[in-house]
């Protein structure tokens, strides 16, 4: 070897950049760069004809911010994720404690059950839904008529009502387990404290458990919003073309409408809106409960 | 009639008896130590008494009344628990409020009580941290402060003291003394160390294998231990292979002999507790011994000696003498008095 031997010290301070160097470099080439290709890209101006000018305008962000269509599609991805989270604690939180409180051969099985959904995808859950509500030749819908319980078919497919049910189901999963993981780190003795001061099942749920659980709830919360506002394969099956959110609209603008630098606009926006979103709750659950849970 | 009475109470878990008919009466204000090793069945009798375990068969009556259709939350019971398990998300003085909230205390009447508590424990000043954010032996007085506020009919400690480290947990066991009885509040210690079941009871209960070998005061228990079980658990104790002589009433050890009324048997084995054995000469009865290891462990002198081919363990008080070195040969002597004759068990085939 020609190279004089680095010392010992020399190559353990160098070791970290090192073996994290491939990981970097995989995240600088596919997600640094393309994100801000697409900054750069919604800069750029487009038409019918002349196609994507490699130019520095700020046309896409004026028509972005300014037209009310817009403002309705970003204001239904955020409502109805807000409505997903919603539902996801309101299901998946008593969910996790049933669960956790379950003895040992159910405890497993339910789980699997539980995290059935996430093993199948996205796509062939949501036709399932459709299979199951689609207008008058859905199964249960034809159920439910010949029961007579409805006159007609329980509208589904293309509302709101029905893409937040369909991505509930979907991001359940992801409450469940971060209530659990809460769950998990409760000491069994706590609750049985609780009891002895007196406390009847349902005060000790609502003052020392759920309290505790807390924090597991807002952190499903973060990660069930984020997938529900960015959800596409469930709107766009479900709510269809009619019923856009910003995931479907960005969609749109690329590969129907070719206008690139519109699309890109809107998927930066829905980007930064829940990067603010998130950085902003996680800020406030970080300060409220820093002294407990530190 | 007792205030607290544990009627036959048993315990099984699928065929395995944890808890084999414990029979106890406790007096109002009494002090009670469950005193056994680990899966003995002592903390299963406590969980039973709390209302958390429920028992398959015998009777808990309190003030004369069955507890056993009562709910643990109906029982009012203090609990102090071996990991606290103090509510994290609560600072101390809300730690100690739950349980009168609990019990529908007014405002004013509850600050007053728990800024009491926790001044009974020393913690006044540190009414608003957090237990995260507490030692161990602090979070440990809120536990206590939590258990005492509510005025219990009855303590239950949880081996609430062995998460401490050994200084610590002597000032504990000092604190927890006087509180006791300045409160008067009756107590049931549950713990697998014989020293503090001792500092602490009034009586100890020690139990093995899920049953009370023997209810008694600690001095009366640790001299007059009724099993081979508890003179081994409680204390160490020397077991030497002797002959009684029924006709000159006598003990025999070697050529040594030891006068004695009467025993159980003529092979019997003899017990006797390392500060009751001396260094002696002359005429006095005794038995040769060697010393392989002598500790000097400032207020006393541990030796380890060989012994008719077995090994015992002395203990002497540092009184200024000059005592034997390792090596040495001596002669070992006790009072009469001081042995404990039962009859030898059968040699097993």
């Amino acid at each position: 070897m020609s190279t004089s031997p680095s010392t010992s010290a020399d190559r353990s301070a160098r070791a970290p950049y090192v073996l994290t160097a491939p990981a970097l470099a995989l995240f600088v080439g596919v997600v640094l760069v393309p994100i801000l290709m697409t900054a750069l890209l919604t800069f750029h101006d487009w038409g019918q004809y002349k196609g994507i000018e490699r130019v520095l305008i700020l046309k896409n962000w004026r028509e972005v911010l300014s037209d009310s269509y817009f403002y309705e599609v970003f204001a239904r991805t955020f409502r109805m994720a807000a409505l997903v989270t919603v539902l996801a604690i309101l299901i998946g939180a008593p969910e996790a404690y049933i669960l956790n409180r379950m003895r040992s051969p159910w405890r497993a099985i339910f789980l699997v059950v539980v995290l059935g959904p996430l093993l199948i995808s996205v796509v062939a859950r949501t036709l399932g839904w459709a299979l199951l509500f689609g207008g008058t030749t859905g199964v249960a819908n034809q159920a439910l008529m010949k029961l007579g319980l409805t006159s007609g078919p329980i509208p589904f497919m293309f509302t709101e009502a029905g893409v937040v049910i369909a991505l509930t189901h979907v991001l359940l999963p992801y409450m469940i387990l971060s209530v659990w993981a809460a769950l998990q780190r409760l000491d069994p003795q706590v609750e049985n404290a609780a009891a002895s001061l007196g406390a009847s099942h349902f005060t000790i749920l609502r003052r020392i458990v759920l309290p505790q659980i807390v924090p597991g709830i807002l952190a499903g919360a973060i990660i069930v919003f984020a997938l529900a506002a960015s959800a596409f394969a469930t709107p766009a099956i479900i709510g269809g073309r009619r019923l856009k959110v910003a995931s479907t609209l960005a969609y749109d603008e690329f590969l129907n409408t070719l206008n690139w630098p519109l699309g890109a606009t809107v998927a930066v926006l829905l980007l930064v809106a829940l990067v603010l979103i998130i950085w902003g709750s996680n800020r406030l659950i970080e300060s409220r409960y820093r002294e407990v849970f530190r | 009639m007792s205030f607290l009475v544990l009627d036959r109470l048993s315990k099984a878990y699928d065929e395995t008896m944890v808890v084999k008919d414990l029979s106890l009466s406790v007096e109002q204000g009494e002090f009670i130590a469950l005193l056994g090793p680990s899966g003995c069945g002592k903390t299963t009798t406590l969980q039973m008494i709390a209302g958390f375990v429920e028992p398959t068969g015998g009777d808990i009556r309190l003030g004369g009344q069955s507890l056993l259709a009562v709910r643990p939350s109906g029982r009012a019971l203090g609990i102090v628990f071996q990991s606290y398990a103090l509510f994290p998300h609560m600072t101390a003085s809300e730690n100690v409020a739950f349980g009168l909230e609990m019990q529908g205390v007014d405002k004013a009447e509850r600050g007053k009580r728990v800024s009491e508590a926790l001044g009974l424990v020393g913690l006044g000043a540190l009414a608003d941290r957090y237990p995260r954010r507490m030692s161990g032996g602090q979070q440990q007085r809120v536990a206590l402060a939590r258990a005492l506020v509510i005025r219990p009919r009855i303590l239950l400690l949880d081996e609430p003291l062995s998460n401490l480290d050994a200084k610590l947990r002597e000032e504990m066991q000092i604190e927890l003394r006087q509180i006791q009885r300045t409160l008067g509040t009756t107590t049931i210690l549950v713990t697998h160390d014989q020293s503090e079941a001792m500092a602490l009871a009034d009586r100890i209960v020690v139990m093995n294998k899920g049953e009370a070998e023997q209810i008694g005061p600690p001095f009366e228990t640790y001299e007059w231990p009724a099993t081979p079980f508890v003179a081994e658990f409680l204390g160490k104790t020397n077991v030497l292979d002797a002959t009684f002589d029924q006709a000159r009433s006598e003990v025999r050890i070697a050529d040594a002999a030891w006068p004695l009324r009467s025993a159980d048997a003529a092979d019997v084995q003899v017990s006797i507790r390392p500060e009751k054995i001396r260094f002696v000469t002359g005429a006095a009865p005794g038995i040769p011994a060697t010393i392989t290891t002598r500790i000097f462990q400032g207020n006393h002198w541990l030796f380890q000696v060989d012994a008719l081919g077995r090994k015992m363990t002395i203990i002497q008080q540092n009184d200024g003498e000059v005592k034997p070195s390792e090596g040495d040969v001596v002669r070992l002597g006790w009072m009469s008095a001081d042995m404990r004759v039962r009859a030898r068990p059968k040699e097993r085939a």
